[in-house]
């Protein structure tokens, strides 16, 4: 083997060796979560209502909260998000007010989710007067995760060519025939990544609906939009916090069954890419 | 001859940025001719061909002034989609949609608001069968047009263009990727068009032209030189510089 080779080699095993470090915490992260949590897990667990100080019983109410919460996040969040990427990508012209607005929603993604979570409340609890509220907390974490959604969208309409573009509008199609039919299609894998990645985040988030929406205990379903509900990540806070002499495996459960959830929403979202890509015939 | 005149250019002047495209070109092109452009690259043929339905003004550096008179209205006054449904463009690349060879060739109705089933069916069939391309695809119409063969892929182009019922269709160099059988059926296909529109032929392939149009322009540093029967332009062309570029004797 000649030294070239041999440096090829070193390089391709060092950049092996960092991957799989970076793959280990969450391997072990997950594997830790399971063997401490999986006990624990049961039909009662999920349907039923915490009993005994939370000690005992399911985090059903949670399952439920956390849900709505995410329904209600990609209401506000999806069109909204969507619609403005769109807007700047394809109709606004390129001056100093479209680049001012491009580096804040950049910037907006850095922003810690605490100050997102204080922000909501000021303008949706008080100012408002929404109360702490399911369409608090869900108008609360839909800006959290617009900066992500409204990035990954702009990104996925800037990656379709743009002779698919001059294609349509030298048919005679208008400009947003030419969005609808031409640029949106094919953008619909990226922005469902994006818009997958970003819920996923605010579903695991506790910060941003801690003042706006979470419920400590409260083992009934929501009524309307401005009821409080439970949460699954401020339930795991609360029990791993709050509750004294509480028995470690249900904190672990609760965790589970939250990355559970946030597995099923990639699975679903893996699909609908996968039967996008293969109506899509590139 | 004014009378005929289905496109018109007045003191037309085209650049990009600083970069001066066109100089200053006044042209008349009549109805159902085919019209050759020939010159060398750099020489103003693809943006005088792109003035015309305003895809130019998808490059936002693009500054025009003069006028272009489109059946006698000046194209500033009609909506782009409009203009450009009225005149068709075929891309030097066979540029096709990563959409079946039917999906393709339909969206020109699609967009123009055609919703009924057949009648797109029917229009899709006689936009094919028209680009020559009719026979080869008819079984696969659901086949991605990825997959056609290059030749294929821009009669395919020229059929999606058909489909929108244009007045007038423009060619920018479209045989510039294609072997010389490809060359032929597209160009079998353009005389056949004659009868129901206007062609206006941009080309690097000076033969080509001398093959198809019936009229030549031969372009150069954004100046129209000549402009003349095909015939004439090739036996006895009036400009040295034709005749030099034609001869290649530059360029």
């Amino acid at each position: 083997m000649n030294a070239a080779r041999v440096r090829e080699k070193i390089a391709f095993t060092i950049l092996g060796l960092i991957t799989l470090l970076i793959v280990l915490p969450i391997i072990l992260t997950i594997f830790y979560v399971v063997k401490n949590g999986a006990g624990a897990v049961s039909w009662e667990f999920i349907s039923q209502s915490p009993r005994h100080g939370m000690r005992e019983g399911g985090i059903f109410p949670a399952i439920i909260g956390t849900i709505v919460l995410i329904i209600g996040t990609m209401l506000f969040s999806l069109p909204l998000g969507i619609l403005s990427a769109i807007y700047l990508v394809e109709y606004a012209k390129d001056n100093l007010f479209t680049r001012l607005i491009k580096l804040s929603v950049v910037n907006l993604s850095g922003i810690p989710s605490i100050v997102y979570g204080l922000f909501g409340f000021t303008l949706f609890v008080v100012f408002l007067n929404f109360g702490t509220s399911i369409l608090a907390g869900s108008l609360t974490l839909a800006i959290m995760s617009l900066p992500v959604i409204i990035t990954a969208t702009k990104e996925a309409l800037e990656s379709v060519p743009f002779t698919y573009r001059e294609i349509s509008l030298s048919l005679g199609a208008t400009k947003w025939q030419t969005i609808r039919y031409c640029v949106l299609p094919y953008s619909i894998p990226g922005i469902l990544t994006g818009t997958v990645l970003s819920l996923s985040r605010a579903a695991g988030e506790t910060a941003p609906i801690l003042f706006t929406v979470a419920a400590f205990y409260l083992p009934r379903l929501p009524h309307s939009i401005f009821d409080q509900v439970m949460a699954l990540p401020y339930h795991l806070y609360v029990i791993s916090t709050q509750v004294p002499n509480m028995p470690a495996k249900l904190s672990f459960a609760t965790g589970l069954v939250l990355i559970g959830l946030v597995f099923l929403m990639n699975l679903v979202s893996i699909i609908l890419r996968a039967h996008y890509r293969k109506k899509k015939q590139w | 001859m004014v009378a005929d005149a289905v496109i018109k250019t007045v003191n037309l002047k085209c650049a990009f940025g600083e970069t001066t495209a066109v100089t200053n070109l006044n042209i008349e092109i009549r109805a159902n001719e085919i019209l050759g452009i020939i010159g060398p690259s750099n020489s103003g043929k693809t943006t005088f061909l792109r003035a015309l339905n305003r895809l130019n003004y998808l490059n936002m550096s693009y500054r025009q002034s003069g006028d272009i008179i489109f059946e006698g209205k000046d194209i500033k006054q009609i909506s782009d989609n409009i203009l450009r449904k009225k005149i068709g463009i075929i891309f030097a690349l066979p540029q096709v949609l990563p959409i079946s060879i039917f999906e393709n060739v339909a969206y020109g109705p699609k967009v123009h608001g055609v919703k009924d089933k057949s009648k797109t069916a029917e229009m899709v069939e006689t936009a094919l069968k028209k680009a020559y391309l009719w026979d080869e695809v008819k079984d696969r119409l659901e086949m991605s047009a990825m997959r056609l063969s290059g030749g294929q892929q821009q009669r395919l182009c020229i059929a999606r263009t058909l489909a929108v019922e244009p007045d007038v269709i423009l060619y920018d160099e479209p045989c510039s990727g294609l072997d010389p059988i490809s060359t032929a059926k597209v160009e079998d296909a353009m005389r056949e068009l004659k009868k129901d529109y206007t062609q206006i032929l941009v080309t690097n392939n000076t033969k080509q032209a001398a093959r198809v149009s019936e009229r030549c322009g031969f372009f150069l540093m954004g100046d129209l030189v000549e402009i003349e029967e095909t015939e004439t332009m090739f036996t006895n062309p009036k400009d040295q510089r034709t005749d030099d570029y034609i001869t290649g004797r530059f360029g």
